[in-house]
């Protein structure tokens, strides 16, 4: 069998919540494996990462460079390229940083790449396989990746459960000095800070969000007097921005802001895992949706198949004629 | 600026409920309506764009077949000069490396200074674009949500990070970018500007014509296959409300209330 490695995303220390779901999908794919975490960056920030880690591997290979202190990904590929034995399995998180290492590290380890596993069905000959989603997660897949040269992993954030484990006395292994100097044709140049938005939608209790189901613009007004009239905030999902119906301020999901209200009204939201990966503290979710095979009607509390733009109105309606009765 | 968008045709989401076939072991494909892959829509009118800012030509190009063409003229008749299939019954069946390989043949038969593709397509693997720059040894930036165009053959872009951040980095020309949606706001195409461009001849290119191995690409290449669809069922299922409208509407209102409070 394969070494299994796990690319560990790490940022001020702090090792992502991903590297303990990376050593459980490593012992998914076999149970003997005993993974290998790669630790790329320099000084204290990667010693500190290194430590952090010590839970979930018993071995961590480190390549410390003045050049890795950012997490470029054409660097780093270029330094795993020279450190990491042929055949080998290499998972990495299915973020924005495994979007921009994990395709290109795959074709220079001249292995096979399969991008956004959420589970591992076993081994079968040369064959691993795998579930992935396909359509916005509205159907899934089960597909086989021959890794007879290796393979590179992404792996979907979230999707496996990290093992009990106690720390081990792991064995750190320093790989710098086969990697050499560096240079990219992408130079980092610094973060811009999202803007704060009018309404801080991470605050609030009660959401009235939206997705692709409010169809135009002019219909967002629906959501807002919703809103307004059960004194909640008008959040999002990714398209209505995209759409520029509402500012970025708005969109919750990965890319968006993490929220964690009481209760979360998903109208016309399909339920695409970088949506509901914005979603923290298990809010009661109540999904209203015209498909009735849409995936958030998996994961919400309750649910209704009726189109957004009658139910909303009413609901608004019944809010007020409420209000109305409780002020006399 | 020479600049090519690799796009691709795919099932479209926002107009089909994407379900099982009867044999459970595919969806169903008859009457699904296709149309452009939406994040190669948003590279394409980021290229014109560019293109109009300083200069340039726009290729869109996508493998596949005749049955494609109809987003190549939809692109053209968005403004993009060009549209190029790639097509052969050699490259059926192929995975994610296999069209970076058969993509990496046609950049290398231009003189492109920028390829753009979609972040992701329907598979949603956000694959192709980084394989085929690591092909070319070109630098690579995915889920790009600007650009501006430097002195010295160079980019300033902003790929878009968790949070709504923006992590700005400088970019060497000749390169590849994956497009994220909302970068731009995509122009309309009407039904005339399709038909302007109905009778342009659209190249085609084939296996030989790339020079492009047959034995490196296609099925038999493919070291990642597809087996079957399924339903996952990933929660525990919402409790489905099954009440007239009025009773549903009195139900979220109560449940709000309990749960969340009304303010």
């Amino acid at each position: 069998m394969a070494r299994i490695f796990a690319y560990i995303v790490h940022k001020a220390g702090v090792a992502d919540d991903s590297a303990a779901q990376l050593a459980a999908a490593a012992k998914k794919i076999d149970p003997a494996a005993s993974p290998i975490a790669l630790l790329t960056g320099f000084g204290a920030d990667l010693a500190a990462a290194c430590s952090a880690v010590r839970a979930s591997y018993a071995e961590i290979w480190t390549i410390s460079n003045e050049a890795l202190a950012y997490p470029n990904a054409e660097l780093i590929r270029k330094s795993l390229v020279k450190v990491v034995p042929p055949g080998s399995i290499v998972l990495v998180a299915h973020e924005h940083f495994g979007i921009d290492l994990a395709p290109g590290l795959s074709i220079k380890l001249n292995s096979t790449f399969v991008s956004d596993v959420l589970d591992i069905a076993g081994i079968e000959g040369s064959d691993l396989k795998v579930v992935r989603q396909e359509f916005g997660g509205q159907v899934s897949a089960h597909v086989r990746c021959n890794i007879s040269s290796g393979a590179v992993v992404t792996v979907r954030p979230g999707a496996f459960k990290p093992l009990e484990s106690a720390p081990v006395a792991a064995t750190v292994v320093d790989k710098s000095t086969e990697v050499g100097a560096l240079t990219a044709g992408r130079r980092y140049l610094e973060t811009i800070v999202a803007e704060a938005g009018d309404v801080d939608i991470t605050k609030q209790n009660v959401l009235v969000s939206i997705g692709r189901g409010i169809q135009k613009q002019e219909n967002v007004a629906i959501a807002q007097e919703l809103a307004e009239a059960l004194g909640a905030a008008v959040s999002c999902s990714r398209p209505v921005v995209d759409a520029k119906w509402l500012g970025k301020s708005r969109q919750v999901g990965s890319s968006g802001k993490t929220v964690k209200p009481k209760v979360y009204l998903a109208c016309g939201i399909s339920g695409s895992f970088q949506h509901l990966a914005g979603l923290k503290g298990s809010p009661f979710l109540i999904a209203i949706n015209k498909n009735p095979k849409a995936p958030i009607f998996q994961v919400a509390d309750v649910g209704i198949v009726d189109d957004i733009l009658e139910f909303l109105p009413e609901l608004t309606n019944k809010v007020r004629e409420m209000r109305s009765i409780a002020a006399k | 600026m020479e600049i090519l968008v690799c796009a691709r045709r795919v099932p479209d989401t926002s107009e089909n409920e994407i379900e099982l076939n009867s044999a459970g072991n595919d969806i169903e494909r008859d009457e699904l309506v296709y149309s452009i892959n939406e994040p190669d829509n948003y590279a394409v009118e980021e290229a014109l764009q560019i293109a109009a800012r300083i200069g340039g030509n726009v290729t869109v190009v996508t493998v596949g077949s005749e049955d494609d063409e109809e987003i190549l003229r939809r692109e053209m008749a968005m403004g993009a000069n060009q549209g190029v299939l790639i097509t052969d019954e050699a490259f059926n069946g192929s995975d994610a490396r296999g069209i970076a390989t058969i993509l990496q043949g046609f950049v290398r038969k231009g003189n492109y200074d920028l390829i753009l593709t979609g972040v992701q397509a329907e598979d949603g693997g956000a694959q192709v674009g980084g394989m085929l720059a690591a092909m070319l040894d070109y630098p690579f930036a995915s889920l790009v949500n600007s650009i501006e165009v430097l002195e010295g053959r160079k980019l300033k872009v902003s790929r878009e990070i968790e949070g709504g951040n923006k992590e700005m980095s400088e970019i060497d020309l000749p390169c590849v970018l994956s497009i994220q949606t909302g970068i731009n706001e995509p122009r309309y195409v009407g039904m005339r500007g399709i038909r302007a461009v109905a009778s342009v001849p659209i190249p085609t290119f084939g296996a030989s014509d790339l020079g492009v191995d047959p034995g490196a690409v296609g099925e038999a290449a493919a070291k990642v296959k597809r087996v079957d669809y399924f339903i996952l069922e990933f929660g525990k299922g919402a409790e489905m409300l099954k009440g007239s409208r009025e009773e549903n509407v009195d139900k979220v209102l109560e449940l709000v209330a309990a749960k969340g409070g009304l303010k």
